[in-house]
């Protein structure tokens, strides 16, 4: 896949703060990239600088070989964007608003498109209504309607599904992967881990206006993959000797469970406690081994930084 | 050039007016109407005439440039005030949409409005006294050469404030004021000498002035200075725009 964002050295200073830290990145075309960080991490900042919001101290962003300073006409015609709050102008009309976005593109009406987007978000009955009417989740949807009015090339989506229930939740993951299906490239920011688990290709970690880590998900997933497993007792237990010795393991809910944290299958570390524990005499019920989430990926890498 | 755009903004913004076209139309109307029974009848009944024309006919003008300036102020203003203010300023910025084509769509519709609104007064004012316009032509390069400079000067305001004081502080503080006290509502001839001078310091006077010039076929200045008043006014606001949006001063972080 060819590079269709490119972002290089780019800093971005508010005040004496530095938002964006020499950040360099490329987004391939037609990919999901999920770009994660806690709260002030510059994931908003750097969207921003992408699409023309703000303007980056220094550094170059390019948008399938146009900079976005000097050619942002050319740039901007190919994004969309899904801005996190709800920014809107509620005494318009649904369609209007949808209307008004495509307009701004350059592009003329077109009935049968909005008509289809409002279809596929569920809005096609408010269409008529105004904005104030909309409920939360409404509206939420309707900046994706109006980000997708023009037909982009490149779908910013930025915390898409803060503050949305389960269900539209759901709906906004199909629609991203139907837009991916078309073509569409998509950026994504996320405090939903799960979300990102869930919907992109790649990831990339952003912290203190640094991008500390990018990497394919699976990828990312596999290499720093833990395994927990959890060993249920048929009776409580008090720390046993070969328990002191080994580092990976705890005991927990109350004594009934032994919790073994990344331990590895290599070396058969798993077959040596299970012998370990035959050998002290003390049964076992239940074996239970899960990996730990690109959450638990995500919180190791910021909190290690 | 996106042209598209800047009908789009054009036609939004003009939508937003015809949404509330009783309350945009009929509140100054009404006050015109008050303005020609206290000004016009009541008192303007013991005014002689003034440069040969009856004082409800000399006010005329004033009033129309009254409205013209206030109205092209604060609808250029509220225009791009009210999208910063929800935060809808978002999608013009990221919008393949340049500088000139959004001056064009906002401007273009905050001096649509005016102008009609002082076509509204026009007529109303025909209501209470008769007159003919001596130099029409002249008088519709006036109107729309003061809605777009007053809307260009609005427009700056809009992006300038950052609460709804602001909006409100220079159209109240500083331009109703310039009106009442450039000629509005008299001639300045009717002036002591020393205010006659410091009411030539006053930058509304010049187009007011040029602006009766084309209803009467006579002013306290010559038509040429009123012209090149405006044409100054409306340079330094471009001017001003200019540098805004190259610098993204209060629109982009």
């Amino acid at each position: 896949m060819k590079s269709q964002i490119s972002i290089e050295n780019v800093s971005k200073v508010f005040g004496g703060h530095k938002a964006l830290n020499n950040v360099s990145l490329e987004i391939k075309e037609g990919e999901i990239f999920a770009l994660l960080g806690p709260n002030g991490a510059g994931k908003t900042t750097l969207i921003s600088a992408i699409c023309g919001l703000c303007m980056q101290s220094s550094g170059n962003i390019k948008v399938n070989n146009f900079d976005t300073l000097t050619h942002y006409k050319e740039t901007r015609n190919q994004i969309g964007l899904v801005p996190q709050e709800l920014p809107l102008d509620g005494f318009e009309s649904v369609y209007n608003s949808c209307q008004f976005s495509r307009g701004l593109f350059g592009l003329k009406d077109s009935r049968d498109h909005i008509e289809k987007i409002l279809k596929t978000l569920s809005l096609f009955d408010k269409r008529d209504e105004q904005i104030f009417g909309l409920s939360g989740g409404m509206k939420r949807r309707l900046l994706i309607a109006k980000a997708l009015a023009h037909e982009p090339k490149i779908l910013f989506l930025d915390e898409p599904t803060a503050g949305v229930d389960v269900s539209l939740r759901r709906d906004i993951w199909k629609l991203i992967e139907d837009q991916k299906k078309m073509g569409v490239t998509i950026i994504l920011t996320t405090h939903y881990i799960e979300e990102a688990e869930q919907l992109a290709d790649r990831v990339g970690i952003i912290n203190s206006g640094e991008i500390i880590l990018v990497k394919e998900k699976t990828a990312l997933m596999s290499e720093f993959s833990k395994k927990t497993t959890f060993i249920r007792l048929s009776k409580k237990l008090k720390n046993p000797s070969f328990m002191k010795k080994n580092k990976k393991i705890s005991l927990t809910e109350n004594g009934m469970t032994l919790k073994l944290v990344g331990i590895n299958n290599k070396s058969n570390e798993l077959q040596s406690i299970v012998n370990l524990l035959s050998q002290n005499g003390i049964a076992f019920t239940e074996i239970n081994t899960v990996d730990n989430s690109l959450e638990d990926i995500f919180l190791d890498l910021v909190e290690t930084q | 050039m996106n042209i598209q755009a800047a009908i789009t903004i054009y036609k939004f913004e003009m939508a937003r007016f015809r949404r509330t076209i009783f309350q945009s139309l009929v509140a100054p109307i009404i006050t015109t109407s008050l303005y020609f029974v206290v000004f016009g009848a009541a008192i303007g009944s013991k005014i002689e005439t003034i440069n040969g024309v009856s004082y409800g006919s000399f006010i005329v003008p004033g009033l129309i440039m009254l409205y013209l300036m206030t109205e092209s102020i604060n609808n250029a203003a509220f225009g791009i005030y009210f999208p910063k203010f929800v935060g809808s300023i978002f999608e013009v910025l990221s919008a393949p949409v340049s500088s000139l084509e959004a001056t064009v769509g906002y401007v273009g519709a905050a001096a649509s409005k005016s102008t009609i609104i002082g076509l509204m007064i026009f007529l109303t004012s025909n209501l209470f006294v008769t007159h003919d316009i001596k130099y029409p032509l002249v008088m519709a390069i006036f109107i729309i050469l003061t809605a777009i400079t007053f809307s260009l000067f609005g427009f700056i305001i809009g992006i300038w404030a950052q609460n709804w004081e602001k909006l409100s502080i220079i159209p109240t503080l500083l331009v109703t004021p310039l009106v009442f006290l450039g000629g509005s509502f008299y001639s300045i001839d009717m002036l002591p000498e020393f205010w006659q001078k410091v009411s030539l310091l006053n930058p509304v006077f010049y187009l007011i002035s040029g602006f009766r010039w084309s209803f009467f076929g006579t002013s306290e200045i010559p038509i040429a200075l009123s012209i090149v008043a405006i044409l100054s006014f409306m340079a330094i606001c471009l001017a001003v725009i200019a540098i805004i949006f190259k610098t993204g001063y209060r629109l982009r972080t």
